[in-house]
């Protein structure tokens, strides 16, 4: 060990009480991953009285390799498919020993610890009410196994099971419309956040963290191993999925569709072309004008659909 | 020797400050000290909690953590007066 | 206070009395009285505990896991198809050292669906980590589920504990039971006192990522604790005893000082045994009884030491794995292997999906261990009672 006990006693302190931060430096995340930024921002807004329930992925197993921990705050990890239901455990435990008063509770998931395995027990907890704030730490693909398709990965990204040939385009399905099927769930707050965005980000944690129930948040997390882009262009790809339309940032509270907000609206919206030309994962649909016309098309009826453009 | 706590506890927080990712960079960012605007954009981006926040009322600028630094080059990517460079890590 | 009840009331008073804090469940045949009875509990004011209606057994165990990881004393209930559902989380609510208690009614696995009494389900977990007790009756049940808490939270051991109780034969029959009384219960078990919980005063990480470089050691120190619980088993039987007046025993012998042939069995099929034995005994053959309670830890020393005189050991298993044979035959095999002097050890497979066990069954195994005996090639795995229908292969 080449650090002292007083420098780490030290530094925790400074981070913690200080500087707010409750996810520390060390983790062994990818240089640029946009994961590490989104959760140290969470857990600036929410706070050392919180407990987050982590599924397995690259946050996870980043973060945690024993003996050592980036953690913060009291964390725990289960399993895969499991986050809501083990956070639904947590809930039920805090409220029995009578402490469950000013304590949030976080599950933390990456797409396919959300949209595919863990869609049960997500759909569970949202049914049952529990107090949770569940964020889905969106990188389109099951990253921490080497970026295999999920059903959160857009029409025509390469990926490794999804490979573009021959035969093939790449993914042959759109993204599932996650955060519109939690809505569905008629629960208090559901929003979509983009690291490119963080007061936006901050914003909707501290609503997320303040209503009495299940809260929601899909945040858009892009990857530069797993979408093939420089490390330091994270926040402009996310900037440019929002201002391209790909990804619109939105919140509903209780269900009420009709009064969807789009919480970012665009103004001169940028052409789909200026997103995908910087990803490798779609080198092979931008060599092909027809399938950029395609996507092109798929988000412009989002847009129009969610009222995304600005008069 | 490391402890084996029951169950793979790490009961104590934040152990891995202990693990100086910084060994990581090849390229490294140098703050320019007269071009900080004390904005914190770079502070808000770093995904490993490798900047200390500029005091605009004191007039300090950004500070970086070289133990951790990974070297992604966010910072300096995304700040908005061209503060930060990227250079050569030296040996 | 006496009363007749039901194995799966006798399963949920118990954690009623235990004053167990969160119950996550989800129903399955023949375990469903269970988060029904606590939930009647709740709705009377009777029990003060929070019952999670989860979606599926796999989140009824990840929320006991998150539950008990808080500090709260978690106790749930299923079988079968819902153990088998649950299974990746067995091991983990173990490897994570959580003294979470399951009460299983112990039923066959599909396919074919079948919602009868057999041992394969808490057979197929017993690699999982937890303890295992099995019940004869629901007396057993009850006094099994409270003990277990006790064994399972002491600091020596921290390991989750299932009690067996066999499908429709205890969960749904009658019998008389003596509930404790709440105060005795509360001086028997004092409140939970975790070791490491999730607290933000304490801010700790529950569930790391274990390389190549301290895996084995975890998985040793969970072994030395299952070790461990020997002892501890032990000693709460012992306080059990002075404290309600009924004996249990890790493995318990009947008639068996001078047997020839000793039977061993676990669940409700001991009570058969001990008639039939009772019965041949008053003809003069000398057979025994060896009832298995705790099957993990496994008390190999203790089986060896009890039946070791015998010219043969038959082993009842309400268990197979095709292309084997029966757990416990296979396990108290390994526990004489080495030894100089040995009984023949047959296995008989029985009662699988609820066939009936009776005497004429116990008879029979007699008389085939006695033909074997003297017989080097016989096979050691029979199956009894299975009908001579027509097979279509």
């Amino acid at each position: 060990m080449n650090q002292t006990t007083a420098d780490y006693e030290e530094m925790l302190r400074k981070k913690t009480t200080e500087e707010g931060e409750y996810f520390l430096s060390g983790h062994g995340l990818c240089a640029g991953c946009a994961e590490p930024i989104i959760v140290r921002h969470i857990l600036q807004v929410a706070g050392p009285n919180t407990i987050v329930v982590n599924a397995t992925g690259c946050l996870e197993v980043s973060s945690s390799g024993f003996p050592n921990t980036a953690w913060a705050v009291p964390w725990i990890h289960v399993a895969f498919e499991n986050a809501a239901a083990v956070a639904s455990g947590v809930d039920a435990a805090l409220k029995a020993l009578g402490k469950r008063e000013g304590v949030n509770i976080i599950a933390m998931a990456g797409d396919g610890g959300t949209f595919d395995i863990g869609f049960q027990a997500l759909s569970g907890m949202l049914e049952r009410g529990h107090r949770v704030l569940y964020v889905v730490l969106d990188n389109e693909a099951y990253m921490n196994t080497g970026i295999q398709r999920s059903s959160a990965t857009p029409w025509g990204a390469s990926t490794t099971t999804t490979p573009p040939g021959k035969k093939s385009l790449g993914e042959s399905r759109d993204k599932k419309p996650i955060a519109a099927i939690v809505a569905a769930h008629d629960v208090p707050y559901v929003a979509t956040a983009s690291v490119a965005f963080i007061p936006d980000l901050r914003k909707k944690v501290q609503k997320a963290l303040s209503v009495d129930g299940p809260s929601f948040l899909h945040v858009f997390s892009p990857c530069p191993t797993g979408w093939y882009f420089p490390s330091d262009m994270t926040i402009e790809m996310a900037r440019l999925a929002v201002e391209t339309g790909v990804f619109v940032l939105w919140e509903v509270e209780n269900g009420d569709f009709n009064n969807l907000r789009v919480t970012r609206k665009i103004k001169n919206r940028k052409p789909v072309i200026e997103y995908l030309k910087l990803q490798r994962r779609f080198r092979h649909i931008v060599k092909n004008p027809e399938l950029v016309e395609k996507i092109q098309k798929m988000v412009d009826e989002k847009c129009q659909r969610y009222g995304v453009d600005a008069d | 020797m490391v402890k084996i706590y029951p169950g793979a506890v790490i009961p104590r927080p934040a152990t891995a400050l202990v693990n100086k990712t910084g060994t990581w960079r090849t390229i490294r960012p140098v703050v320019d000290e007269e071009k900080c605007k004390y904005c914190n954009i770079c502070w808000q981006f770093c995904p490993d909690t490798a900047i200390t926040k500029a005091d605009p009322k004191q007039k300090i600028p950004v500070v970086i953590n070289y133990d951790y630094c990974k070297g992604c080059g966010l910072c300096a990517h995304e700040c908005p007066s061209g503060a930060i460079e990227m250079v050569e890590e030296r040996k | 206070m006496k009363d007749v009840i039901k194995g799966n009331f006798a399963t949920a008073v118990a954690a009623k009395l235990a004053r167990v804090n969160v119950v996550p469940a989800y129903p399955i045949t023949p375990s469903t009285l269970f988060p029904e009875q606590i939930s009647e509990f709740i709705a009377n004011g009777e029990m003060d505990a929070e019952l999670v209606l989860v979606e599926s057994e796999h989140s009824a165990m990840s929320a006991a896991i998150g539950a008990s990881a808080v500090g709260a004393r978690v106790a749930t209930a299923t079988a079968s198809q819902g153990l088998e559902l649950m299974h990746e989380m067995l091991f983990i609510a173990s490897g994570m050292r959580l003294p979470i208690v399951m009460a299983v009614g112990n039923r066959a696995l599909s396919a074919p669906i079948n919602i009868w009494c057999d041992h394969q389900d808490t057979i197929s977990a017993r690699d999982s980590g937890w303890m295992q007790f099995y019940a004869e009756n629901n007396q057993e049940a009850l006094d099994l589920m409270l003990m277990a808490f006790k064994i399972a939270e002491d600091r020596r051991v921290l390991l989750p504990a299932m009690v067996g109780l066999d499908a429709f034969v205890l969960t749904h029959t009658i019998e008389p039971v003596d509930i404790p009384e709440q105060e005795k219960v509360d001086e028997f078990l004092p409140p939970y006192k975790p070791l490491y919980t999730l607290d933000p005063q304490r801010p700790m990480t529950f569930g790391s990522f274990g390389t190549p470089a301290h895996y084995m050691e975890f998985k040793k120190s969970q072994t030395d604790a299952m070790e461990r619980a020997r002892g501890v088993i032990d000693e709460v039987f012992s306080q059990f005893k002075e404290m309600f007046g009924r004996e249990y025993n890790q493995v318990t012998p009947f008639m068996t000082d001078d047997a020839d042939i000793i039977i061993v069995s676990m669940g409700s099929m001991s009570g058969t045994v001990r008639e039939a034995v009772r019965e041949m005994r008053k003809e003069g053959k000398k057979v025994g009884l060896l009832k298995i309670t705790t099957l993990r830890p496994f008390p190999g020393k203790k089986i060896v030491e009890l039946t070791g005189h015998a010219r043969a050991i038959a082993v009842m298993d309400r268990n197979i794995s095709p292309g084997f044979g029966g757990a416990v035959f296979g396990e108290i095999s390994a526990a004489f292997i080495n030894r100089e002097r040995r009984p023949k050890i047959y296995d008989y497979i029985v009662g699988l999906g609820g066939r009936d066990i009776v005497l004429e069954d116990i008879r029979h195994i007699v008389e085939s261990t006695e033909k074997k005996i003297s017989d080097p090639s016989a096979e050691p795995v029979e199956w009894v009672n299975v009908h001579p229908e027509e097979v279509i292969e």
